[in-house]
Order: C-alpha cells, then structure tokens, then sequence
C-alpha cells in the first residue's frame, strides 16, 4: 500500500461554552489514501464537519485541539501557523462548502471568483488565467463557460452554483479536497448531476477527497471507504462493501436501518421502536372524499425593473405559471404523496389547499364545500379551518422563538376550539403532546432548548391538536437527521392507522414517499405529469421526468435499482 | 419572572459594562422618583443672599445666580428629562412599531406611501423640524414631547419595517395562519414580539438622544421656560458666568446630561441579549 496522503492520528478537539468545556471529536484517527474517496457519514453533532474545518485550520475560535496529529505532505497541519495554512489552502488542500449561494461572493462575477483563487497561488498573466478559468469551468461541464464566468451568483441555479464551487476548489489542482454535504438543499436529479462531475474530475485529476454527508445511500454511491462518526468518535472505518454487508457497530446497523432506502415498508423502519398498529383494510374508493381540487390554477408576476419611461405605466404583466389546472382528490385516510423539484409548484399547491394563499382559478372543496372563494384572510376565522391543518418544512423555523411548547400547539386551539376551557384546553394539548411521544416535562421550554426530533413533534402535535381530518405535510423530514427522520415517519404513519387522518405529503425525496404513501403524484413545471399507486409509479413510470426522478436516487450497495423490472 | 432574572444578572456579569450601564440607569431612574424626598433644598425658591457660592458642604454642588441650590435642581431636573425622553420616545415607539410592522407586514401601496412620508420626513434637518414643530405649538413640556416623538418616528417606522420584512415569510407566521390566527393577530401577537429584542437597543440609544433633544430645545429657549429646572436651562443660564470663573454652574448639569445620555447609549446592546429569549439556555 502507498503512504497515506493524510494520516490523522488521535485527534481530540474541544469547545468552550457557557456550560462548561464540551469535547467535540474524541481520538478521531483515519487515513487517507492518495485518489481515494473517503465518506464520513454521521447524525448532526457526530463531529463530522468539525473534523473537516480542524483540518484545514478554520475551526471556530471556541473550539481548541487539546491532542493529536494530521499529517499532510510531511507536515502536522495542527501545528502550522496561519501563514504556511493559507499558501496549503486553496492550492494543496481545499474545501466544498455546504451551501453553494452563501459560499460565494454575491457581488463578483463567479469566473472573476475562480481566477481569484488561482491568482493568489499561481499568478500568470490574465490571458492564461482566464484559460484556466473557462477550463475550469469545463471540466465541470457547464455549457458555455464564456458566458457563465460573467454571471454573478444569483443568476445562476443551486447546482449550478455549487458547480462553481467545486470548480474553484479543484482550480488549483490540490491534493485533498473535503467536500461538507455538498449537495444538501439540491433537488434529487441536480444532486446526481453534481455528484457525477464531481466524481469524475476528483478521479480525473487523483485527488484524496473526504466527502461529509449524512445520507448513507449518497456516501455509499461515491465512496470508496466510509467512516462512521457518532458523537465525535469514529464507530466503524470500513469500505463500502463491507459497511453495508457486515456492519459490525450497532451504531451503523442502526443508522442503516433508518435509512428509508433500506426497506421496503415502513414497518420495517428501524424495528427496533415500538411496534406499528396494523394497516386498517384499504377504505371504501368510493368514501366521500375529504379533498377535491378541480382546475386549481395560480401565477405570479415577473418582477421587471421600471426605468423613468415607463414609470407611470402599468407594470409588465409576463406571468409564471406556478400551478397550472391541478386536480385532485383525497379520502379519508389516504396517503398522498406529492413529488417534484423544487419550484415545480408543489408548495405553492400545498399552501393554496391550505388557503394560505388564494388561488387565480379552480375550485378546492373540503368534505364537499367549496372553500375557493372564502379569502385566506377570512379562512382563518371560519370553522373549516380546523379541518385542514398544516406541518411545515423546517421545524426550527416554524416555531415562534417566543412561545414555548405549550403555548405554541394551544395557540391553534384559542383560535379554533375558543370555546374550551382551560382545564379542557391544558388537556387537550397533553393530550396531543402524549399522541406524538413528547414528554410533558418539555411543554414549559422554549423551541431553541429542544432537538430537532422533538421541535419536529411540536410541530406535528400542534397540527394534530385540533383534530384536523386532512393533514399537508411540507417536507416535515427534510431537515431532520435519518434517525430523527425515521421515527417522525414512523409516527405519522401511527396517526394515520390510529385515527384516520389522511395526508397529503409534499416532497422530493421519492424515498421516504414510497414508504408512506398509498398514492403518488408527480409534478412538473406547474402540472400533475403522472398520478397512481406508489407501486405503479415506481414499477412503471410513465412518464419521461419521473423515470428520470427514479434513476436519480442514491441507492445503497447491492440494493436493487427501484424501478428497474 | 425568576428565569428572567437570573438570565439578566447571567449577562451583567458577562458584560461590566452593561452592568455599570445599568447601575447608572437604574439610579437615575430612582433619582427621579424620589426628587422630591431627598432634596435638600426648594430647586425654585431663590435666596439671594447665598447667591453664586462654590461647591461647599452645605451646597455640594454650589448655587447659582439667584441663590438656589443647584444639586435639588439637578435631581428635580433629573425627573423632568427622563419623563419627556421616555413619554416622546414611548409614543414614537408604539406608533412606529405598530405603523413599521403593518408596512413591513402587508408591503403593496401603504408600504410605499408610508415609505415616501417617512423618507421625506428624514429629509428635514430633524433639530430643525423639532425646533420648528415647538415654535408653531408653543413653549409647553407636551410640544417638547411631541416635537421629540415626531423627529424619533420615522427610524422606528424603517427599523420596525425591515424586522417584519425578514421574517414576514417564516415558518412560524404561516403556522400561526394555519393555527387560525387573523392578519391583525399575526402581526401584534406573533411579529412584535419578536422583534422586541432589536427594537430595545433602538429605545435605549434613543432613549439617550431624546434626553439630548430636549435639553438642547430648552438650552435654546424653545423648550421649558425659567424658573422650572431643567439640565439644558441650568446650561443656559450658568453659561453666562463661566467667564468669571463660576464653573459649577454649568459643570454639573453639564456632566449630569452626559452621564445620563451615556448610560442609556451603553445600556442598548446589554438590554437586548437579556430581552431575547434564544440567549438562554
């Protein structure tokens, strides 16, 4: 075997906070091969991204490495000042960052920004710099490179820019590269694009790579080795085959037991928890259905910047069709799965079924009244809206910081149910706060003292506390780390075998979609392109753009390709 | 209550100089409510006899021109000046906040006119406008509020704005509106109170500028009139007698409106972190 390109060796690091000093890796050591890929996968808090910034000396100024060594070249990069860390930066080591629209300068052209890099490593004149920029920006396949190395950030997509991203951190042709979550935020078939050029131009030029990443499927598609981090220790360092046909760490099984790739239902979803009611006997098709869409239509208006000539005139009116004549229909008890790429309009759907929003045209009925012309304004006070409740994206967000977990899931009631007591309004809420595994002793705290397992739950318990018989789920997991994820999945599947709450769940990830949803529809660019049982849709995908959502998948090793007959 | 107690004495001690910030405004503020019991002398009773003395035991500060006690009138001043900065910037605060947040919230057509007033009241040279708006109502302590609170308006109109702004569309406000909560009820019971936390460095560094304004009305004569103590006349007034060596009558209210505007300048940064829930653990 060659030397290792890098060779961690004992690596502690530790944080000081307000409660104390907090050890963040514990004796972390691996090596590096020369061209190698190494995965580390890990829940948030594993030390994953902590490893990665202490290795290239950008660690936060709490944080201290109290043992170990890393050595890189015949260096110990722990022990190099700033200066010698910044010539080894950008040129003999460097790192894609997590979130392509933040990491890049807004204000710069993105070509400007590669020769940047360049410039301070390598200066040439800028007749040969702006070769190696369009290079650059070739070997990542962007189409017309002359042409996006004048875009500035914001003109271009989130795969796009984290094209940009990659190609500024290769530009130097460095040795290691350490990529954090690269694709995290990017839709399922941008994602595979992006991972493919990366792959290829990582092998291409013989870099040792570390790719961060909390997703196993991912890690197992690209990696070579994987290291799997739990609480800052290093559980298990295997190659890929071997992690996933003989785990040896309870850790990994446990963590591949959650991964939703990993199973065909979803009782079988870590098994370890409680046990699942059993699915009731599939509800009558022709029950009166809690939600029907017919024609559900809405734009929105190009901004266009007015010059002093046409000031006073009516503004431009090009219009974006969001959605455009969705139908569709829900039963009680039924799970409906809505997929799509990001902007394809499934948000814009969910919140005018929810009317958060009002529609241009269509009719939504709920349990047979039309609800379309009620304004958003006025829903709010009508006693349909208990009817249809909503749980949001990211449970961080969608609690008010400044009402704690009781107040967050009663406030629905005061508004809802005004009539309650509040002896009956006190337990009402445990009650809901018990139906989704939450623990009263929480219900005085505030969302930044809980974890994201149990803000998830907040969010769900406040949906659920008004006995909603229709429940829109924007992407409830998207935010959530595997383990967290599988037992929110578990529970929503639990809510609805125990009280027959149907769901209408928004997402991209066809995955978990598979697992929870009686039905599929599929939207693109505004309109419903494919609609039946998961099982068809996956089996036998009809039209082009879900075929090409199926292939996009990460796959765990060995599993068989979904869709595939 | 006790949580947030002791969150507070949690960030005090992290931050001496909010602490000593604090300590002065806390006294300033018991200075003011009991003026009128730890006076040693009638602030307006004149005694011509003891006129412009030195500093001395009996008159810690010295006397002034017409014999007073310039120490009774720097603490009877002391309540004056706070209770027009915090009514003017009481009543800029609620209507800027309450204004600043339904802009922010609903944008569109009142976002824009509002914008424009705002931008052309900013405009003026605002001492002038407050100079401007006294003379026209007239030299009573009410107008000197109201001159302060309309100058004051429009930083809270844009500050309370742009907060609402950034958080119009999170998670939590459509939750609200899922939960049922009305446009009105969103705003007042889910966006103001968050943005309380940054709005309270605003009061206190205006707090501060309010105390100034108004001195410097009255330092003009556009303000309170004499007999009635307040720092900018006592300024007024014993600048007169600063060429003939009696310093003390401007010294120490002089000193008095520094130390107060100081205080309430260092006190806003402290303020918000124990305001802001998310700093507690």
């Amino acid at each position: 075997m060659t030397a290792p390109l890098l060779s961690v060796r004992d690596l502690s690091v530790e944080f000081r906070t307000r409660s104390g000093i907090v050890p963040a890796l514990k004796h972390v050591s691996f090596d590096l091969a020369p061209g190698e890929m190494l995965g580390i996968v890990g829940e948030s808090g594993s030390g994953k991204s902590v490893t990665a910034f202490t290795l290239l000396g950008l660690l936060d100024r709490a944080g201290r490495v109290s043992s170990g060594q890393a050595m890189f070249g015949g260096q110990d990069l722990l022990r190099l000042g700033q200066g010698a860390l910044n010539e080894l930066r950008g040129a003999a080591m460097s790192i894609v960052f997590q979130n392509p629209r933040t990491a890049l300068n807004p204000i710069r052209p993105v070509g400007v920004q590669i020769a940047d890099v360049i410039a301070r490593h390598d200066a040439g004149s800028t007749a040969t710099l702006r070769a190696r920029v369009l290079d650059a920006l070739r070997q990542m396949r962007i189409a017309e490179p002359e042409r996006r190395a004048s875009a500035y950030p914001y003109e271009l997509s989130g795969g796009m820019c984290q094209r940009i991203g990659i190609a500024m951190a290769l530009a130097c042709a460095p040795r290691l590269l350490i990529a954090d979550e690269p694709t995290t935020g990017l839709d399922v078939t941008t994602q595979a694009a992006v991972m493919d050029v990366f792959r290829d131009a990582v092998r291409r030029g013989g870099v040792g790579t570390i790719f961060i990443t909390h997703d196993l499927a991912l890690a197992s598609e690209y990696c070579d080795r994987i290291l799997v981090m739990q609480s800052g220790e290093v559980v298990e360092d295997a190659p890929v085959a071997e992690i996933f046909t003989r785990p040896r760490h309870p850790y990994t099984r446990r963590l591949l037991r959650s991964t939703p790739s990993s199973v065909d239902v979803i009782d079988d979803l870590s098994p370890d928890e409680e046990p699942l009611p059993p699915a009731p006997p599939r509800g009558d098709r022709l029950a009166a259905p809690v939600l029907e869409v017919r024609g559900l239509s809405k734009s929105y208006a190009f901004a266009r910047p007015r010059g002093l000539s046409n000031f006073w005139k009516p503004r431009d009116t090009a219009m974006l069709r969001a959605v455009d004549g969705v139908d569709l229909v829900i039963r009680p008890g039924e799970a409906v799965g809505l997929v799509g790429e990001s902007g394809c309009g499934k948000s814009t759907l969910s919140r005018m079924i929810n009317r958060l929003i009002a529609a241009d045209a269509g009719e939504v009925l709920l349990q047979g009244t039309p609800i379309q012309r009620i304004s958003p304004g006025r829903f709010a006070s009508l006693p349909q809206r208990r009817l249809i409740q909503m749980v949001f994206q990211d449970p961080t967000e969608s609690l008010n910081p400044r009402f704690s977990v009781f107040e967050a899931i009663a406030d629905p009631v005061g508004q809802l149910l005004p009539h309650e007591g509040r002896a009956a309004l006190r337990a009402r809420v445990e009650r809901a706060a018990t139906r989704v595994g939450l623990p009263l002793a929480l219900l005085p705290r505030y969302p930044h003292q809980l974890s994201g397992g149990q803000k998830a739950r907040v969010g769900i318990a406040r949906a659920m506390v008004v006995e909603p018989r229709l429940l829109v789920l924007d992407e409830p997991t998207s935010a959530l780390d595997v383990s967290v994820q599988a037992v929110v999945l578990r529970l929503l599947t639990r809510l609805r075998r125990e009280e027959g709450v149907a769901q209408l769940f928004v997402s991209h990830d066809l995955n978990v979609v598979r697992l929870l949803c009686d039905r599929i529809i599929v939207m693109y660019k505004g309109k419903i392109v494919e609609s039946g049982t998961a099982e068809q849709v996956f089996n036998r995908p009809a039209h082009d753009y879900t075929r090409s959502l199926l292939a996009a998948i990460p796959r765990l090793r060995g599993q068989r390709a979904l869709g595939a007959t | 209550m006790i949580a947030t107690l002791r969150h507070a004495g949690w960030v005090l001690r992290g931050n001496p100089v909010t602490a000593v910030a604090t300590l002065g405004a806390v006294l300033l503020l018991m200075l003011a409510a009991f003026a009128p019991w730890l006076m040693p002398y009638d602030p307006i009773e004149s005694d011509v006899a003891s006129a412009l003395q030195p500093p001395s035991a009996a008159h810690w500060a010295g006397t002034d021109q017409l014999g007073r006690d310039i120490l009774s009138r720097l603490m009877a001043a002391t309540r004056l000046d706070l209770a027009i900065a915090a009514s003017a910037v009481g009543v800029s605060f609620v209507l800027g906040a309450v204004i600043g947040s339904f802009c922010g919230y609903r944008g569109g057509r009142l976002d824009r006119v509002v914008g424009r007033v705002v931008d052309v009241l900013m405009a003026f040279p605002l001492f002038v406008l407050a100079m401007a708006l006294v003379a026209a109502l007239g030299n009573r302590v009410e107008n000197i509020i109201i001159a302060t609170a309309v100058i004051n308006l429009p930083f809270y109109i844009r500050f309370a704005r742009a907060e609402v702004n950034v958080r119009r569309d999170a998670g939590w406000v459509e939750a609200a509106r899922a939960g049922g909560e009305g446009h009105l009820s969103v705003v007042l019971r889910f966006l103001l109170p968050n943005i309380l936390p940054a709005m309270a460095v605003q009061i206190s560094l205006n707090l501060g500028w309010a105390i100034l304004n108004a001195a410097g009305l009255s330092f003009l004569g556009l303000g309170v009139t004499a007999p009635t103590p307040e720092w900018g006349i006592m300024v007024a007034e014993g600048a007169r007698f600063i060429s003939a060596g009696q310093w003390w009558l401007v010294a120490f209210p002089g000193l008095a409106l520094m130390l107060a505007v100081l205080c309430f300048n260092l006190l806003g940064d402290g303020l918000r972190d124990i305001l802001d829930p998310r700093m507690r653990t």
